[in-house]
């Protein structure tokens, strides 16, 4: 797929013969056209805002603060879209192997209650904390590796589920995933009877603060595109998205990818948990409701195909920065919040039609 | 006995009260090419998939490499040398030619369980070895196998037998769908790995092409090998003639 790997072995020794090929009409990257719809979109912004408001989107337009660009607006866009970001990062691999995870906004709304009761101080005030669940037992004031330990645990546990669900009883990952999305959000409610946990320990709040998600977000997502780049684990979710029964025959075990694929999904959910109830000080069981579409269109929008087998953790990354220009570019330009929604959803159906569009005009090229 | 490569003692197959294959009995030896033909459904595919382990036999014997073996599935068969070229390819069409041919069996640099890191630099080598070895053209290796040819992801099935040191490649229409021009360099393939020595069963509706590549022509009929003929001992009009059932063919096998 890389237009600069022209090999001159390739080029020369297998290069003659009867079947010819154009190197010219080689599709460049998905992410490329992706990345343009990003420059596109930013620049649009950047032109309503200048004519109708006589203000810039991107760049630095006030007297009393330094820099070329307006580096608080960049900061909001990729600091809100970061914690749904880590979703859509394990999101993204599920759909490259062909299939759907509906549980990750409930996984977030479960585990936020759990781990965040397990990172609660003692005192509140110089009360004892009325929040804390288990301060009878005397757990407060954990290390800050307890709740973590916890959230992953759970996380882990909710993907596994899913993964053998769909590995072993062979159901489609749409039904296993949205039993899980219902029972875990049964769950987050259940956990404190549907009262927010609040009042964490300092080292936890920590792991959520200033621009912290935002380099959670951006490690795990560079860990990721590597992972699914360079090692048989990536090689394997594109073959198994690609053409399962190919797979098989080629002696891939696909039930344990499988499971594999949905366990880590389940853990990145959980760490956005943390992060998302560490950023917030407070646990809800309503917490991340939603956020495993946010997700899936921050997947279909960087260009992996919902069909399996195409896509990368770069496309979703920018595909996540689409989504928080839109919503910043939205605030920037005063309108409703309403119409926010209105137009990710139009944006979403557009992204599969146009991806739809590109692979049905490269098949009748080929 | 020791330069038979693959031997199959009264084979068969019922499929519940089909009977698909009836006692076949066959002989492949070192070096050798052996066209399977006969109308469809004569048993030609049905024989093919139980010696690659595809399913499981009902009756009879398979020797494989001087060996008696009882392949649990294709993927043991292929561990065995055996290596197949399905009707329907088996190939991930998102992935690069190399790898299609290393799918499942990955070279890697670090053993990391799963995560084990992989080795592309020797997978593309050993890739550009293997479609020197067997002549196959493949204009660009980065290339997905979904923008390439009917042709040329044939050539990359075929390839990918070739790649690992195997004992025997088994090939089923491998041209069915090709046009001319890439039939041809299909044929070119197939004639590389006979001067290389590789023995080859090839499964084929074109009497041309098996008489053009081929040593030894077996027919099936109506689930038995009515026919198993050299090259030079027959002709075209002869094979129809087992292949129609005009001639039935049980005294010449009982010759033979």
């Amino acid at each position: 797929m890389r237009p600069t790997e022209e090999d001159d072995v390739s080029q020369t020794s297998h290069g003659i013969g009867g079947l010819s090929y154009d190197a010219k009409k080689r599709p460049w990257p998905a992410e490329f056209n992706v990345f343009l719809a990003l420059v596109i979109l930013v620049a649009a912004f950047e032109l309503v805002g200048r004519v109708f408001l006589g203000d810039s989107f991107l760049f630095n337009t006030r007297e009393n603060v330094s820099g070329l660009f307006n580096e608080q607006r960049l900061q909001i866009i990729i600091l809100q879209v970061s914690i749904v970001g880590i979703i859509a990062i394990g999101v993204t691999q599920v759909i490259i192997c062909g299939g759907i995870d509906l549980s990750s906004g409930s996984i977030v709304g479960a585990t936020a209650m759990i781990a965040m009761s397990f990172a609660q101080v003692a005192t509140v005030n110089g009360n004892p904390n009325p929040k804390a669940m288990f301060i009878a037992y005397g757990w407060t004031d954990l290390p800050v590796i307890v709740p973590l330990l916890v959230a992953i645990g759970c996380g882990l546990i909710a993907g596994l589920i899913n993964g053998l669900l769909i590995a072993f009883t062979r159901i489609p990952p749409f039904i296993a995933t949205l039993g899980m999305m219902v029972t875990a959000r049964g769950i987050a409610k259940w956990w404190s009877k549907g009262q927010p946990i609040s009042f964490p320990t300092d080292s936890f709040a920590a792991i959520g603060k200033g621009l912290m998600p935002v380099v959670i977000f951006i490690s795990l997502a560079i860990l990721f595109q590597l992972i699914l780049t360079y090692t048989k684990y990536g090689k394997h979710c594109y073959a198994i998205g690609s053409n399962e029964d190919a797979a098989r025959m080629s002696g891939i075990k696909i039930a344990n990818h499988k499971v594999l694929v949905y366990a880590i999904a389940g853990i990145l959910a959980s760490i956005a948990a943390v992060v998302l109830s560490s950023k917030n000080l407070t646990a809800q069981a309503g917490m991340g409701v939603m956020y495993e579409l946010d997700a899936i269109a921050m997947a279909v929008i960087g260009g992996v195909s919902l069909s399996g087998g195409r896509g990368s953790i770069i496309g979703t990354v920018i595909g996540s920065l689409i989504f928080g220009v839109i919503i910043s570019g939205f605030t920037f330009l005063r309108l409703d919040a309403y119409y926010q929604e209105m137009v990710k959803g139009v944006i979403i159906v557009g992204a599969v039609v146009l991806d739809q569009w590109r692979q049905r005009r490269r098949a009748i090229g080929a | 006995m020791s330069d038979i490569v693959l031997k199959t003692e009264n084979l068969t197959k019922h499929y519940g009260g089909v009977h698909a294959l009836q006692e076949a009995n066959f002989e492949l030896r070192k070096g050798e090419h052996v066209a399977i033909m006969g109308d469809n459904g004569a048993g030609k595919s049905t024989f093919v998939r139980q010696i690659t382990g595809v399913e499981q036999r009902t009756d009879g014997k398979i020797w494989f490499d001087g060996k008696e073996v009882n392949f649990a599935g294709p993927i043991e068969a292929r561990e065995a040398g055996i290596e197949t070229v399905f009707q329907n390819l088996a190939l991930a069409d998102d992935l690069d030619v190399p790898s299609n041919l290393f799918l499942g069996r990955e070279k890697v640099l670090f053993n990391l369980g799963p995560f084990s890191i992989l080795d592309r630099k020797a997978m593309r080598k050993a890739t550009e070895a293997a479609l020197v070895r067997t002549a196959v053209k493949i204009p660009n290796l980065s290339s997905t196998i979904r923008h390439m040819s009917g042709g040329q992801r044939q050539c990359v099935a075929i390839a990918r037998t070739a790649t690992f040191a195997s004992k025997l490649i088994i090939m089923d229409e491998p041209t069915a769908a090709l046009g001319v021009q890439e039939t041809a360099q299909v044929e070119n393939i197939i004639r590389t790995l006979k001067e290389n020595g590789e023995p080859l069963i090839l499964v084929s509706h074109n009497m041309r092409q098996v008489f053009d590549l081929v040593d030894r022509i077996v027919v099936f009929r109506r689930g038995r090998i009515v026919a198993n003929l050299r090259k030079q001992d027959t002709d075209g009009n002869d094979i129809v003639a087992y292949i129609t059932g005009a001639k039935t063919g049980q005294a010449e096998l009982q010759a033979a």
